[in-house]
């Protein structure tokens, strides 16, 4: 593969410093002050997990930190991520009435990270009572923020927590799959210490169905929790995916989370297929480890780009090449990667989503020249490890779950985060694992 | 064009923003520093006997992050020399001479020694002479400052020594710490004072730090009352600014003082009364430079008003002080609230709710609040309207058709003409007949 050049460490660094400096007390009580305490507030409602965010942005205010962090982890267990990962500009922020008011909305997750780390860094221990143990336990399979909510709620409701990670570091996407300019390995290594020391407890290297089968999870446990995710990244099914320099999203990105930057080879000229989120993050992150032009490729307009507005002005101010209404055919090279072929689209009918559909132009076809191809269409939907579980129903490309229990077909087992929602947000999985704790404790307690 | 001239008690200044008698104008350096800028005139920080400060001095109240909204002190009058100090107002009256340069006085309750410094005063040239007997610690426990301004035949007393030997105007300078502001103004009239500056400053304590258990400000571990003063007591200020104007027993010249920062705070002073008025806490806290505003927007004000002189301006608004009872009972009004502005808050709603009459509904309209009035409910108490954080989204309108009026005065005085007594049930009677339902 045509390498970039590697760049010096100090160069690195630079390129994956934090995006937004944490407050500093004095900035945080400033920022506080703005905050009108409103009530009922429109940021409660935006925010998927209902943080009580006036409560806890007044508590700063008034010098008690403390309080301000268990406000927030009584409605979150993942309250650093979010606070440095969430899209707030379309949750919290985005319905802060300030806009309305015509100005700047208070900066709710930067005020979040400013409570959660000073309750972090303060060494105190549990902030809530823990009922005494009542004799039960649960199995949580994956150790990403869905079973970690999960886990940590059923803590404290009295319940023996159990969670089974395959990879050798847990967190899951926390863990490996946040571009290293919102949060570290560090940052999710906190949580996860945090919801372990209220007591779950987190097997790592074992995989369910290989290490250990999904039915002697279900005899050892009253219930089971799935907080699987999704796969790797899906495959763009065109000649030339197996050349040398095609890589998923997903996979390039945990290979940088282990802020080894110097050890990733990436193309001069990268091409990324897909304009998510994922592909706005695969291409800063090239970008910033020293990529010479990276081209996003997507195949309708910038009208249609899933990637919120916050992602694409970061792409452009990265100096990433955005090419609209472009579809590739084929990756072209010997070995590895040379060239991406693509075809001209325009916008036809509208699909069964409301989104108009892209239609090849005839004769379109044109070669863009690149080292390095990184897909970025979605993850896999994990049905092959699904189906070691009966009863069971999937649609959809997810696991079907009542929306209020979180119960999938098999009574003993619940569900939550990306595998039943297709791919959102770290805070959705928080709460999808917070409530599935309750609808697993009603289902114990036979309470209705 | 606008002039903003003024004379306060025959002292006269091109402008009326004066230097408070405080640390701001503790020096020739300062004073002159500040005419420089523009300042319309000067009360010299106040010379006496000999005294010495302590470290802390000040102790700060901060709301809400703005810092200084409130400043208190437990430092004393100069703790410069007589000599030093008077040299260096002979000084600076010449170098401005279109300045008013008042000096401050406390001595000893000693006719002697009154009369001595009236003396000396006089031969520096000053325009005039205010009379401590305000300051609220230090001074006091030794017979001084508000000791001698919580007492009016003390101030009646001083003041005809100063007056009888005082060639230049005497303006007296008053202590808050008082349970009714007009007897020691009305002892100083007695005693042919000139004018009246008010107010000092207050009693009080700053707070505690909570990591060190010590009260604020700390001297070595120990503390005790300090004078309060800053943006916070200006309401107090302006109450006992015109409780003095309107006294048809006082009727002198004022010079307000008491929390005013900007020509917004000078205007109201002036409106209830003031001559001039005397700033400090502002100054402190960002200097001489704030003249230029305090100048220029009093001038734009004016201008917009269609004023042009201090004169016109002064007292313009105490003819509306009047008692509870001259009231009008039926003036009803109630809150409305501008939806196109509104931005959901809900602030309205819950303290309408909380803690007052529980006149706005919160309905859920297309996924947003949306708060109304209940104009049946509303009692038209105007708590809506202050919560509310959008200018002119709740307003206040009026209801009744302004074709009756009725003060509490006239309807006890009915109630007597007619041989009733003052009962729930007569209220109610007369309540009813005007359509008032209280809830």
């Amino acid at each position: 593969m045509n390498r970039a050049n590697k760049l010096t460490d100090e160069q690195y660094e630079n390129n994956f410093e934090e995006l937004t400096p944490p407050f500093t007390r004095n900035s945080a009580v400033s920022e506080a002050f703005r905050c009108l305490y409103c009530f009922d507030a429109p940021c409660i409602r935006a925010c998927p997990t209902h943080i009580d965010i006036p409560t806890f942005i007044k508590k700063i205010l008034t010098g008690n930190p403390l309080g301000s962090a268990k406000t927030i982890y009584e409605s979150n267990w993942l309250a650093l991520t979010c606070a440095k990962a969430c899209p707030v500009d379309d949750l919290c922020e985005g319905a802060c009435v300030l806009n309305e008011k015509g100005e700047k909305p208070i900066q709710i997750g930067r005020l979040q990270r400013y409570s959660v780390e000073y309750y972090l860094d303060s060494g105190k221990g549990n902030l809530f009572n823990k009922k005494s143990f009542n004799g039960k336990s649960v199995g949580i399979i994956g150790s990403g923020p869905a079973g970690l909510a999960c886990g940590a709620e059923l803590s404290l409701l009295g319940y023996k927590v159990e969670i089974y990670e395959s990879d050798k570091v847990p967190g899951g996407l926390n863990t490996w799959g946040i571009a290293p300019y919102k949060t570290r390995q560090y940052d999710s290594l906190r949580e996860v210490e945090l919801i372990k020391n209220l007591g779950v407890t987190i097997h790592t290297c074992v995989t369910i169905g290989q290490t250990i089968s999904f039915d002697e999870l279900l005899n050892r446990h009253d219930a089971i929790f799935i907080g699987i995710g999704l796969g790797e990244s899906e495959n763009l099914d065109i000649p030339g995916e197996n050349l040398k320099g095609v890589s998923g999203a997903v996979k390039l990105i945990k290979e940088i989370k282990k802020e080894k930057w110097s050890s990733i080879d990436i193309g001069r000229r990268v091409a990324v297929i897909g304009a998510g989120n994922t592909s706005i993050d695969a291409a800063t992150n090239a970008k910033r480890l020293g990529a010479e032009e990276v081209t996003i490729i997507y195949r309708r307009s910038e009208n249609e780009m899933p990637a919120n507005n916050f992602e694409y002005e970061l792409a452009k101010s990265d100096g990433i090449i955005f090419k609209f209404l472009t579809s590739p055919i084929e990756i072209i090279g010997n070995s590895s990667v040379e060239g991406l072929r693509c075809l001209k689209m325009e916008l036809g009918e509208k699909d069964e989503h409301g989104r108009r559909k892209p239609v090849p132009v005839p004769n379109s076809e044109f070669e863009i020249p690149v080292d390095m191809v990184i897909t970025a269409l979605g993850q896999k939907f994990n049905a092959e490890f699904l189906e070691l579980i009966p009863d069971i129903k999937i649609s959809n490309r997810k696991l079907l779950v009542d929306t209020d229990t979180y119960q999938t077909g098999n009574p003993k087992v619940f569900a939550g985060g990306d595998c039943i929602n297709g791919g959102k947000e770290v805070v959705n999985a928080a709460y999808d694992g917070k409530q599935a704790a309750h609808g697993i404790d009603r289902f114990l307690t036979n309470t209705p | 064009m606008i002039d903003l001239s003024t004379d306060c008690g025959g002292i006269k200044s091109p402008n009326p923003f004066w230097l408070a008698s405080a640390p701001p104008s503790n020096s020739a350096y300062q004073n002159c520093k500040a005419f420089e800028a523009g300042w319309g005139g000067t009360v010299w920080k106040t010379i006496g006997g000999p005294v010495m400060n302590v470290c802390n001095r000040y102790g700060s109240l901060e709301l809400n992050r703005e810092k200084l909204v409130g400043i208190n002190n437990v430092e004393l009058i100069s703790d410069r020399n007589i000599e030093t100090n008077l040299k260096e107002i002979a000084e600076t009256k010449r170098l401005w001479s279109d300045r008013a340069v008042v000096v401050s006085l406390m001595v000893e309750s000693k006719k002697e020694a009154w009369q001595d410094i009236v003396k000396r005063t006089i031969d520096t040239g000053a325009d005039g002479i205010e009379l401590n007997y305000g300051c609220p610690h230090g001074m006091s426990e030794r017979g001084m400052g508000a000791a001698v301004g919580q007492v009016p035949e003390y101030c009646k007393m001083i003041t005809e020594w100063v007056t009888e030997v005082s060639s230049i105007p005497v303006l007296v300078k008053l202590t808050p710490n008082v349970t009714d502001i007009r007897f020691p103004a009305r002892a100083v009239k007695q005693a042919n004072a000139d004018g009246i500056a008010l107010i000092n400053t207050i009693n009080s304590i700053m707070g505690i730090d909570l990591d060190t258990l010590k009260i604020l400000p700390s001297v070595a571990g120990k503390s005790s009352h300090g004078g309060f003063a800053g943006p916070a007591v200006k309401p107090i200020a302006l109450h006992m600014v015109s409780q003095v104007a309107n006294d048809p027993e006082v009727n002198l010249p004022i010079s307000g003082v008491g929390g005013i920062s900007t020509w917004r705070d000078a205007a109201e002073f002036i409106l209830l009364g003031s001559s001039s008025v005397q700033i400090c806490t502002a100054v402190m806290h960002y200097g001489f430079r704030i003249i230029d505003d305090l100048i220029e927007g009093l001038t734009n004000w004016m201008e917009s008003k269609g004023f042009s002189t201090i004169d016109e301006i002064k007292g313009k608004a105490l003819n509306q002080i009047s008692d509870f009872g001259n009231f009008d009972l039926l003036h009803k009004t109630v809150a409305r609230i501008d939806q196109g502005k509104c931005i959901h808050c809900n602030l309205c709603y819950i303290s309408c709710e909380d803690a007052a009459h529980q006149a706005i509904d919160l309905k859920k309209v297309n996924g947003y609040n949306e708060t109304t009035v209940k104009e049946e409910e509303c009692v038209g108490c105007s708590l809506c309207a202050l919560v509310c954080p959008v200018d002119e989204c709740i307003t206040m309108v009026r209801v009744d058709d302004e074709s009756a009026s009725k003060t509490w005065n006239e309807l006890t005085s009915e109630f007597k003409d007619q041989g009733k007594p003052l009962t729930w049930e007569n209220l109610a009677e007369f309540q009813k007949k005007y359509g008032i339902e209280i809830h």
